[in-house]
């Protein structure tokens, strides 16, 4: 192990000791097995009762995982739920089982890919550069906090949201990183 | 009683659907063609407890999609988008009726409406009103709706997600993907102006 890593992790216990928490933290956070990255929510119009969660998720132990659902101080449930599309027709449904991430897969849970956690009976709206913090639950990892960070949804991404046509195929669960 | 009920939904379902269907295949592949059947004999409650009836919003070309607020993704996407094209259009977005149709009625109250819509362009309407109004209103756009539990008590809405375009003259004239490029629905909206000015 380089220096590089113990720094930073001595730089992350001063900041905790100062009552901080790191800013990075909802870039990569590393729990065992499982490391969450990019993890976002579009902001909430005033009284909306829910919000979008959206994460990708790296299964980089020898075992398989699932993420079955979370919990958040801001919101009375957090839920995993597929989204498809069929004659222009859009379907929520709950991950009653939750989604199996395999040894070495990737998750990505993103607009337009079919799927969305969901923060349900919001406390306060989601404002923009802001965090909600989320723990997530999975059935072999445990709890893993994760700070969404509340960003708008961007152009770029946008053009790509809710297509009819994108499902659970753009999901990367074949490996690789 | 029960399996008949059942199957009758189903049916219902299916026939809405293979409707949609058909509309989409003539509205899309034929560009501007329109159909002439317009939305009819509909009432419904804006944001501000105004009564607003079919021949209300088509005054002017309207632009129409049903969601509700209790959707975390698609229905915010939407307004935000529709928001993006009356911005990219200024003051020629003065002459549409722009409506946000619930399927949610029990929850998007008028009060509902009005909060959840300050965060978007002003000019949209939020429409609501009693479960059979709703219903009356979905029929005459042929949008499918259907309630669907969630764990903990609560539900989602099973809708149609797309954008109609209706021209008083000309019925349906439009139908808009929600997905479509943004510039792609920006001159579906000029489409739609130019034929009302004809």
């Amino acid at each position: 192990m380089t220096t590089f890593p113990r720094r930073a992790l001595l730089a992350s216990a001063m900041l905790a000791g100062l009552g901080l928490s790191a800013p990075a933290v909802a870039r990569d956070r590393p729990a065992g097995a499982i490391r969450v990255s990019d993890a976002w929510c579009p902001p909430t119009p005033p009284g909306a009762p829910t919000a979008a969660g959206y994460l990708t998720v790296s299964n980089q132990g020898r075992e398989a995982d699932r993420l079955l659902g979370g919990s958040s101080p801001v919101a009375a449930q957090v839920q995993l739920h597929s989204m498809t599309t069929q004659g222009q027709v859009m379907r929520m449904r709950p991950l009653t089982e939750g989604l199996a991430i395999a040894p070495g897969a990737t998750a990505r849970i993103q607009p337009g890919g079919g799927m969305h956690l969901m923060l349900i009976g919001l406390n306060r709206p989601l404002k923009a550069g802001e965090r909600a913090s989320v723990t997530l639950d999975f059935a072999r990892a445990g709890k893993v906090q994760v700070e969404f960070l509340v960003r708008p949804q961007g152009e770029a991404a946008a053009s790509m949201h809710m297509g009819p046509h994108e499902h659970m195929d753009h999901m990367d669960m074949g490996g690789g990183r | 009683m029960r399996r008949l009920l059942i199957a009758g939904a189903v049916a219902a379902a299916a026939v809405v659907a293979i409707c949609l269907g058909l509309m989409f295949a003539q509205l899309r592949s034929g560009g501007a063609g329109g159909s002439a059947r317009i939305p009819a004999k509909f009432e419904l409650i804006d944001q501000n407890g105004r009564t607003v009836r079919e021949k209300d919003l088509l005054d002017k070309p309207t632009v129409v999609f049903f969601g509700y607020t209790f959707c975390p993704d698609a229905c915010p996407t939407t307004l935000a988008r529709l928001t993006v094209l009356m911005k990219a259009l200024g003051p020629e977005a003065d002459r549409l009726n722009v409506a946000f149709i619930t399927v949610d009625p029990a929850r998007d109250t008028p009060r509902q409406l009005k909060q959840y819509l300050s965060a978007f362009d002003p000019r949209i309407q939020g429409l609501t009103g009693s479960d059979a109004a709703v219903a009356t209103a979905a029929k005459e756009y042929s949008v499918f709706y259907q309630k669907a539990p969630l764990p903990g008590g609560g539900y989602s809405m099973d809708h149609s997600t797309a954008v109609y375009l209706v021209d008083r003259k000309r019925g349906f004239f439009e139908i808009v993907p929600p997905d479509e490029p943004q510039d792609e629905q920006l001159q579906a909206l000029k489409r739609l102006l130019g034929v009302q000015r004809a």
